[in-house]
This record gives C-alpha cells, sequence and structure tokens, in this order.
C-alpha cells in the first residue's frame, strides 16, 4: 500500500471527477500534439519538395496554384504555354541557369499523376534507380517507390492513362499506345515518390493518337530535345539557377511584366500559404491551451474540493504517523497521475487521429503522412503536463500538508 | 511508562490549560473523566503527540515527546500510540485491510498481511476485511478502528469517546474489546470518556476538574 496505489485508489474512487479532468486534458494535449504531427509533416514535405528550386515558370494565373501544381502536385495545372516561349530557359548555355526541368501535367493513371519531363527531373529530388533503368523512349514510364507499390506497378507493365486527375473510365485514353513501365525509383521522400514520369513526348503522343493513327507520325520513339518541339506546349519549367545575383532577382519581374509568362519563386509562394493556413492553426493551439487551462483549473478545483470532504482522512493518515511531506506528496501525486494519464489518453487520440488524417490526404492527394512517429516537442508537452498538474495541485497539497490534526480531529 | 510533569497547554493567548500530573504503568488500565470543556480531549491530543504543550514533559517509556522534532514525533507516533477515536475515520476508497495495511506502512512496519488477517478475525471482521468502511456498521467500524489502533503493537492505546455514540450493548463489547486487547498486548489504556457506563469498569480513574 504505498502512496501511488493510494492516490491512485483515491483518484478511482471519485470516478465522474477523474473522468471529466481527464477528457478535459486528453483534448487539450491531443489537440496540440495533433496540431504539431500535421504542422511538422506538413513543413517537412514543403521543405523537402523545396529541392532548391529557384523560379517556376508557367502560364499567367495564381502564382500559388502555379507552385502548387509544379512542385507539390496538389493543385490542378495553370494553363499550357509554347516551347518556344521558354526555349531561352531551356537551352543548356543559359548563362545564369543551372537546371531547367520542363514539366508537363495533366493525365493520370489510377489517381497517380503522369508528368512529361526530362531526365533531369530525377537530379532535382535526388531519385535514383531502384529497379530497371531510366526511361530511353517515348512512352517509357519510371514510376516513384510509393506509386509503384500502390498501383501494383514493376518493370514491364504496361498501362493507359486517362485524362485529367478523375479516376473514370470514360476519360481514359483508350485508343492511345499503352504506357510501359522501364523503372522504378528508390523511396526519396520527396513528392517524385507519388508520380509517374515519362519524356515529354509521351504526353503529346497520346494527345495525338488521331494524328499518329493518320500515320503523321510513324514508330519515331527516340527522344529528342525540347527545342526541337517549339510549337508544343508544355506545363511550366522548373529553374534552379547558378548563383544568386541581380540578373536573376530581376527575371521574374521582367518575365512577369514583358512577357505573358508568370513567374514565381517557391519560397515567397510557401511561406504565404503557411501565413495562410497559420491563423487557422494558430487558433486552434490557443483553443488547446485554454482547453489545457481549463483542465488544470479542473484538477484544481476538484483537488481542493477533495480536500474539504478529506480533511478527517489526511488528519486521520497524519495520527497514524504519516509526515507534513507524505501528505503533501500525496496529493502532488494525484495532481501528476491526472495529467500523466490525461497525457496518454491525448497522445493516443492524436495519433489516432493522424492516422485518420494520413488516410484521408493519401486518398486526396497521394501524399504519404506517418502517424506513429514520435517529436521531440511531444516530450516537451509532457513536461508541460507534469507542470499543469504539479501547478494545480500544490495549493491544495500545501493546504493539505498544513492541516492541524487536533482540530480537525476535535471538530468532530 | 506513562507520565507527565507540570503539563500545560495554551489556547490562544488567554486561555491556559493546567493538567494534573499523571503516572501510569506498563499494562494498566485507566480513565479520564472530566465535563464537557475540562480539556480532556486535549489532554488525549497531547498525550497522543497530536499537540505540542506548551511547557511540561510527557515520558511514553524512556521517550519525552514534548522534546521530539516534528518528524521524529510523527514516527513515534505512529510506531507506539495507538488511537482510537469517538467516530471512527477511515481512508474511504481503501477496504478494511487496506486500511490496517496503511497503518503498517506509515509506522514504517513491514507489511505483513497474515497479522491483518488474523487480528480482524479475532475482531469478528474477517468477513468484512475486503469490504470498503461505509459499508460497515457503526458498531463494526468501531472494531475496525480498535483493529488499526492495535496492528503496530503499540505501547499505549488511546481512546476518545470509543463507546459515546454506541447503544449499551456495542459499548459495552467495546470496552470489553478494549481491555481485552490491550491486555493481551500488555499495552498501557488510557479511555477518556464522560460515559457513566464504563466508570464501574475502570477503577483507576483520573479527574480533571473544570475550568
Amino acid at each position: 500500500m504505498n502512496l501511488l496505489q493510494l492516490s491512485w485508489k483515491n483518484l478511482v474512487n471519485k470516478p465522474l471527477a477523474m473522468l471529466l479532468s481527464l477528457v478535459l486534458f486528453g483534448l487539450g494535449v491531443g489537440l496540440i500534439s495533433l496540431l504539431l504531427l500535421v504542422n511538422k509533416q506538413l513543413e517537412d514535405k514543403f521543405e523537402k519538395n523545396l529541392a532548391h528550386i529557384n523560379l517556376v515558370i508557367g502560364a499567367k494565373g495564381s502564382p500559388l496554384q502555379l507552385i502548387l501544381a509544379s512542385m507539390y502536385h496538389i493543385d490542378s495545372p495553370t494553363g499550357n504555354i509554347a516551347i518556344d516561349k521558354v526555349k531561352a530557359f531551356l537551352n543548356p548555355r543559359h548563362p545564369f541557369v543551372k537546371t531547367a526541368v520542363p514539366l508537363s501535367l495533366g493525365d493520370s493513371y489510377r489517381g497517380f499523376r503522369i508528368v512529361g519531363t526530362t531526365a533531369a527531373f530525377f537530379n532535382l529530388y535526388a531519385a535514383k534507380i531502384a529497379k530497371g533503368q531510366t526511361f530511353t523512349q517515348v512512352m517509357e514510364v519510371v514510376a516513384g517507390a510509393g506509386a509503384a507499390q500502390e498501383l501494383g506497378l514493376s518493370v514491364g507493365t504496361v498501362f493507359k492513362s486517362s485524362h485529367g486527375f478523375i479516376v473514370d473510365d470514360n476519360l481514359v485514353h483508350a485508343d492511345a499506345e499503352g504506357f510501359k513501365v522501364v523503372g522504378i525509383l528508390e523511396p526519396t521522400g520527396t513528392v517524385a515518390d507519388q508520380l509517374l514520369l515519362t519524356p515529354a513526348q509521351s504526353i503529346w503522343a497520346v494527345h495525338e493518337h488521331g494524328a499518329a493513327h493518320s500515320g503523321v507520325e510513324t514508330e519515331d520513339h527516340s527522344i529528342r530535345p525540347l527545342t526541337d518541339f517549339l510549337d508544343k506546349n508544355i506545363t511550366s519549367v522548373l529553374l534552379q539557377f547558378k548563383g544568386r545575383n541581380v540578373q536573376t532577382l530581376n527575371m521574374q519581374r521582367s518575365i512577369n511584366e514583358n512577357t505573358d509568362l508568370q513567374a514565381a519563386t517557391p519560397a515567397l509562394e510557401i511561406s504565404r500559404l503557411y501565413s495562410m493556413m497559420g491563423i487557422g492553426a494558430d487558433a486552434l493551439r490557443w483553443i488547446a491551451l485554454v482547453i489545457m487551462a481549463v483542465s488544470g483549473l479542473s484538477i484544481f478545483i476538484s483537488l481542493y474540493s477533495s480536500l474539504q470532504d478529506r480533511k478527517y482522512e489526511l488528519a486521520l493518515m497524519r495520527t497514524l504517523g504519516a509526515s507534513p511531506l507524505k501528505i503533501f506528496s500525496l496529493i502532488v501525486l494525484e495532481g501528476q497521475l491526472l495529467t500523466v494519464m490525461g497525457f496518454a489518453i491525448g497522445i493516443v487520440l492524436s495519433h489516432t487521429g493522424m492516422q485518420w488524417i494520413a488516410g484521408a490526404m493519401k486518398n486526396q492527394y497521394r501524399y504519404a503522412f506517418s502517424s506513429w512517429i514520435w517529436l521531440p516537442e511531444e516530450g516537451i508537452l509532457l513536461a508541460a503536463a507534469l507542470g499543469i498538474g504539479l501547478l494545480a495541485a500544490i495549493l491544495p497539497a500545501i493546504q493539505a500538508s498544513r492541516t492541524d490534526i487536533s482540530t480537525t480531529l476535535a471538530s468532530e | 511508562m506513562l507520565q507527565t510533569t507540570d503539563l500545560q497547554f495554551a489556547y490562544g493567548k488567554n486561555v491556559l490549560l493546567r493538567f494534573p500530573d499523571i503516572l501510569l504503568q506498563q499494562g494498566e488500565h485507566w480513565l479520564l473523566l472530566g465535563e464537557s470543556g475540562s480539556g480532556k480531549t486535549t489532554m488525549l491530543h497531547l498525550l497522543g503527540g497530536l499537540l505540542s504543550p506548551q511547557q511540561g514533559k510527557i515520558c511514553i517509556g524512556d521517550t519525552d515527546i514534548a522534546q521530539l522534532s516534528a518528524s521524529r514525533l510523527d514516527r513515534f507516533r505512529g510506531q507506539h500510540i495507538g488511537i482510537v477515536f469517538q467516530k471512527s475515520h477511515f481512508i474511504r476508497s481503501l477496504t478494511v485491510a487496506e486500511n490496517l495495511l496503511l497503518a503498517q506502512k506509515l509506522a514504517h512496519a513491514p507489511l505483513d498481511r497474515a497479522r491483518v488477517a488474523s487480528l480482524l478475525e479475532r475482531l469478528q471482521l474477517g468477513h468484512k476485511m475486503h469490504s470498503k468502511p461505509s459499508q460497515l456498521s457503526i458498531g463494526e467500524q468501531q472494531r475496525a478502528a480498535i483493529a488499526r489502533a492495535l496492528i503496530n503493537q503499540p505501547n499505549l492505546i488511546l481512546a476518545d469517546e470509543p463507546t459515546s455514540a454506541l447503544d449499551d450493548h456495542n459499548s459495552a463489547a467495546v470496552a470489553t474489546l478494549l481491555e481485552e486487547e490491550a491486555k493481551a498486548a500488555g499495552a498501557t489504556l488510557l479511555v477518556v470518556t464522560h460515559d457513566k457506563r464504563l466508570k464501574d469498569r475502570f477503577p483507576q480513574q483520573i479527574q480533571l476538574a473544570a475550568l
């Protein structure tokens, strides 16, 4: 019969009061922890996928949409741009551009996006081939690790793409030539995992299959530089600069002002997105903090009011040899037990919630989140929980330890 | 075994209680009598180390408990003094047996479940061992309180009006029990009461004068 057992039995003796404190505390901890989890993983995703891209060039429209569609593959793509307009950036001898990766978006296979691009795409995300090889012919596909696993693709699989990102049999390019998987990437932890990559020519081939049938473009499947197709369209170009200088700084403004193209800076747009989401996250965080404070108050009130009820018990313990310190510890322990159990409930809630969110995210955006990772912030949260427990229990504990045994017992 | 000398206690600044010197030998049974307000309970609390005297000595065995530090006093009380109160209080969240185990624990005595069981058996509470105190009758509660006072084999048993809340039958039973158990343990027993039913049973009596 040690103090811990005693404080536990004292708590279960009043199950409803305990339940209220636990539910409140669990909710507060759960909300904060869930916010931390979602925030951390979103930031991780955004961070990793930045891939040192300095500028994205596409059609006029919303810069955020351009970034989201071209770099994160979660929004619908902006309009098309003619290769002729961006040929200067695709020139390997461009003085400021280190890497230029063209993207042709708009098709998918069972919910996974097909991206028409060049081999330079792999370098952006440091993606290595795990099985098979890279594409060397039009209509060949290299699948991201996650996409391959989800779709059950292996080297040699042939599939037909569909128009847009919705899974709908009516939108399948049924009479076009099929894509053939020739390679599968190692997992990178970036958006590349969820994509199906093919030469840009494949996308045109699928959409111009009428022409292909009429025999205009025959069986030439070799990949040629994009600058050979100045009349064709792509969606956007991702640029990495050689270095930061006045010309690169001016490039965005001059594109936006002098051409009918749009240039957007990923880091800028993402921080704009953060600040927009941040308002909601801040509000939730405050709500969670208020819930935690209220639960601390409820623990304080339930401990304090139980003192009046239990003053004979406590005086009795003193006559049986318990020191004031022991009485103090008993009450503090009751507070700590409540908050630790509330913390445990909150953590289970948040990670279960995360699992649910991860499932929803995966269905909607093909983004993989993990629900059972542990953040260092959760350790801080535990410390905060213990702190709140101590704060809530300390006044009742002091009061209890100061109880005058004789007066209490004589007042019966 | 229990001896007080020149014992005084001050309530606030104006009220000073003086107690007669007493001397109880080991194993003796005494009654402490007095009208309401004569300071009976105060004297019991002084003897039990629940209050500290303003002046004077309280020797239990070789120890003057008036001189003990607060923490030594807590410990001494747990180990050497068993107290039975008028109304029996228990830790409500614990069973009767657990209440006795807690008393052993708080007195830093080894947990002895066999002794708890045999003591409760002897006081005819064996069947109530695992009940909560609230499920016991008043008579049973008082027996359980006596069991708790006895569990650590104290040298001194103090009882504060142990029978005043009980009917004649239970009162006699509790008095007999106290006497028997004190005798069996060889402990000194001091019963504080104004219960006239007990006066004939205990020939050795201390009378406190009214203020």
